[in-house]
C-alpha cells in the first residue's frame, strides 16, 4: 500500500490562468506546476491581487484554464461530470451562503447530496457520515442551532464539516481564516492539520496568515509576479522565497522566527 | 437515532384545515347551504334540487379552482424566491402577468383598433383565457432565452420587471383609443375571478398545473442546493443551468394558467412561502413544497368565501380581497422579524 500512500490526488502542469473574453485574454499567471499527495495539508499564499482565487476557481472548474492541464485522480478536469466530480472535490469559499435558515445539521447533510437520489432522501448511512462530520470538527452541540444564530468562526466550522460529509478526496478552501480573530484563525487552520491526518484527505486552503501556515502545512504553493513556487515550508525559507513576496520597504521576513516583521 | 423533524402534527393541522374550509367555502355563498347537505349532494341524495345544481355546477368548481389556484401560486412563489434568492420574489417577477395582461388588453381594448368585426367575434372567455395563455406563453419564451445567456439570475429578475413595464406602457397607449365599456372589460378581467370555470375548463386547467407540480417536485434537490448559492450548488453536482430551466418552466406552467383562467391573482404568490416559514422553522423544500401547497389552497379558499360576502348578493373582486389579506401579511412579518428569512 505503500504505492497508494503516495498517490498524487491533484496534479497541475503548466497550467496558465486568467480572464478570456472575446477579443482578449488577460493571463493571472502561468507556468504553474504542482502535484499534491495524498493526506498532505497544503498552504497557498501571495499578495493581494496575486492571483490566489483565480487558481482556486480554475481549481475547482468554476473557470476554464487558459493553457495547461488540472488533473484531479490522473483525470482531466473538463473530462469529469459534474456529479462525480462532486464525489471527488469538495469546496469551502468566501461568499456567504444565500439561506441562513437552515440548522446546521441540515447545512452538513447537504453535503451528502452527491450521493442521495433525485429527490435527495438521506439514508441511514448518509445520517452517520453527517454525525461524524459534526464530531470531527467539534460542532455536535450546535447541531440544531440555526445558521443566524452562529458567530463566524463557528459558522466556519461547520461549511468544513459540510465538506467533510461530502467525503472527497480534496477539500480547498479559499481564505478559510478571513473575518476570524487570532484564536480562531490558528484554531481553523489547526483543524484542517489534524483532519489531514485523521481522514487522510488533502486539503488546500489560500491565506493571508502565512506564519500559521509555515508552521503547519506540509507543502505550500507561494505565488509571486515572477513566478509561483511549490515546496516544502522549511525549504521556502532557507531559499529566501518569503523575503521578496512583498515590497520590502515596510515589511521582511525574519528567517530564524520563520515569521513576518514591520520595518522601523 | 433522530433524523430530521418531520413536522407531523402541523402537516395534519393543515390538511384538517384545507377540508374544512373546503367545505365551508362549499357552505357559504349568497345561498347557505348547511353542511350535512353537501355531504348529501355528493352522495346524491339531497331533499334540494336547487342545492344540488348550486354545488355542482357553481360552487364545486370554483372550490376546486380556488384550491388550485391558491396551491399553485404559492408553490410558483417559492420557486422563484429560492431561485432568485430574494425573499421579495413572487410568482410574477417573471413578467408572466404582463404578458398575459398585454395579450387581454390586445383582445379588449385593441379591438377598437383592429376593426368591429374582429371585435364581435374575439372577445368571448375562451377568446381571453387564449390571449393571456399567448401573452405568458411568449414573455416566458422570451426569460427562458435570456436566462439561457444570461448567467445571473438578478439580471432576469431585473428583465422581468422590464417586461412589466412595457407591459403597462402598451396597455396604457391602448386604453387611450379604447372606448369606456373596453376599458371597464379589461379592468373586470384584473380583478381576477375564481367562477365561471366549467367542469371541461377545470381539466384543461388541472392538468398543465399538473405538468407544472411534477417538475417542481422534481426540482426539489435542486432548490435545496441552490439555498447555499450557485457557486456550492455547482460543487454539489447540480447542472445549474438545466435546474435552473426546470424551475422557471414550472413556475410559468403553473402561473400562466392560473392568470389564464382565473386573472392576474396578487400577492398569494408572495405572501405564502413566508407564511409557511413561520409555521415549518426550516428552508427545506421537501417540507416546505407540500406545506405551501396546503397553506396556499387554505387561504385562497378563506379570501374566497369572504369575497362571497355570504349571505348577500355581492361578489367583491378576489383580486382585492387576496392584497387586502396578502399585503398586511407581509408588513407584519417585516415588522416582527425586521428581516425576512427564506
Amino acid at each position: 500500500m505503500e504505492d497508494r500512500h503516495r498517490h498524487s490526488i491533484l496534479k497541475v502542469e503548466n497550467l496558465s490562468i486568467g480572464y478570456k473574453s472575446r477579443t482578449s485574454s488577460t493571463v493571472v499567471a502561468s507556468n504553474i506546476n504542482f502535484q499534491l499527495e495524498k493526506g498532505e495539508l497544503i498552504g497557498l499564499v501571495g499578495a493581494n491581487g496575486i492571483g490566489k482565487s483565480t487558481l482556486l476557481r480554475t481549481l475547482i472548474k468554476v473557470q476554464p484554464p487558459l493553457a495547461g492541464n488540472v488533473l484531479l485522480n490522473d483525470q482531466k478536469l473538463e473530462d469529469i461530470a459534474s456529479v462525480e466530480l462532486a464525489q471527488q472535490l469538495s469546496i469551502v469559499l468566501t461568499e456567504q451562503i444565500t439561506s441562513k435558515n437552515l440548522s446546521v445539521q441540515e447545512l452538513v447533510a447537504l453535503g451528502r447530496y452527491p450521493y442521495t437520489n433525485w429527490i435527495g432522501n438521506f439514508t441511514d448511512a448518509d445520517y452517520r457520515i453527517v454525525n461524524k462530520a459534526l464530531e470531527s470538527v467539534n460542532i455536535k452541540d450546535l447541531k440544531d442551532r440555526k445558521c443566524y444564530e452562529l458567530s463566524d468562526g463557528q459558522l466556519q466550522k461547520v461549511m468544513i464539516a459540510r465538506a467533510l460529509a461530502q467525503d472527497t478526496d480534496i477539500i480547498i478552501l479559499d481564505e478559510p481564516t478571513t473575518h476570524l480573530d487570532m484564536y480562531h484563525k490558528a484554531y481553523i487552520l489547526k483543524l484542517l492539520q489534524r483532519l489531514t491526518k485523521e481522514t487522510n484527505k488533502t486539503i488546500l486552503f489560500s491565506s493571508h496568515e502565512i506564519d500559521l501556515a509555515i508552521q503547519l502545512c506540509d507543502t505550500m504553493i507561494v505565488m509571486r509576479h515572477d513566478k509561483v513556487i511549490y515546496d516544502q515550508p522549511c525549504r521556502l525559507i532557507s531559499k529566501g522565497v518569503f523575503e521578496t513576496l512583498f515590497p520590502e520597504d515596510l515589511i521582511s521576513f525574519d528567517n530564524k522566527t520563520g515569521s513576518f516583521r514591520v520595518s522601523k | 437515532m433522530k433524523t430530521q423533524n418531520t413536522y407531523r402534527i402541523q402537516f395534519l393541522v393543515l390538511v384538517l384545515a384545507v377540508v374544512l374550509c373546503f367545505l365551508l367555502n362549499l357552505s357559504l355563498g349568497s345561498v347557505h347551504i348547511p353542511i350535512k347537505s353537501i355531504f348529501g349532494s355528493f352522495f346524491g341524495s339531497t331533499d334540494n334540487s336547487t342545492w344540488d345544481v348550486i354545488i355542482t355546477n357553481y360552487r364545486l368548481p370554483k372550490a376546486i379552482t380556488a384550491i388550485l389556484v391558491g396551491s399553485g401560486l404559492g408553490i410558483s412563489g417559492l420557486l422563484m424566491q429560492t431561485l432568485f434568492k430574494n425573499p421579495l420574489a413572487g410568482p410574477f417577477v417573471l413578467g408572466i402577468s404582463s404578458g398575459a395582461s398585454l395579450g387581454v388588453a390586445f383582445v379588449i381594448l385593441g379591438s377598437g383598433l383592429f376593426g368591429g368585426i374582429v371585435a364581435a367575434t374575439l372577445v368571448s372567455k375562451w377568446s381571453i383565457v387564449m390571449a393571456s395563455s399567448l401573452g405568458s406563453f411568449l414573455v416566458l419564451l422570451a426569460v427562458l432565452a435570456v436566462s439561457n445567456k444570461v448567467r445571473d439570475t438578478m439580471a432576469i429578475l431585473i428583465i422581468g420587471l422590464m417586461f412589466g413595464s412595457i407591459t403597462a406602457a402598451v396597455v396604457s397607449v391602448l386604453s387611450y383609443f379604447s372606448s369606456a365599456e373596453q376599458l371597464q372589460q379589461y379592468i373586470f378581467w384584473g380583478f381576477g375571478s375564481l367562477s365561471n370555470l366549467s367542469w371541461n375548463e377545470i381539466l384543461i386547467f388541472f392538468g398543465i398545473y399538473a405538468v407544472g407540480i411534477i417538475l417542481s417536485i422534481a426540482s426539489i434537490k435542486g432548490l435545496n442546493s441552490l439555498l447555499l448559492g450557485d457557486n456550492y450548488a455547482k460543487s454539489l453536482g447540480l447542472n445549474l443551468k438545466q435546474s435552473r430551466f426546470v424551475i422557471i418552466l414550472s413556475t410559468s406552467l403553473i402561473a400562466g394558467t392560473i392568470t389564464a383562467f382565473a386573472g392576474p391573482i396578487a400577492f398569494i404568490g408572495l405572501a405564502i412561502p413566508h407564511l409557511t416559514r413561520q409555521i415549518f422553522k426550516t428552508s427545506n423544500h421537501k417540507v416546505l413544497l407540500p406545506a405551501v401547497f396546503l397553506l396556499g389552497a387554505v387561504v385562497m379558499l378563506i379570501c374566497d368565501s369572504i369575497a362571497q360576502v355570504p349571505t348577500t348578493d355581492y361578489t367583491l373582486p378576489i383580486n382585492a380581497i387576496t392584497a387586502l389579506v396578502g399585503a398586511p401579511v407581509v408588513i407584519w412579518l417585516l415588522v416582527r422579524q425586521r428581516k425576512m428569512m427564506f
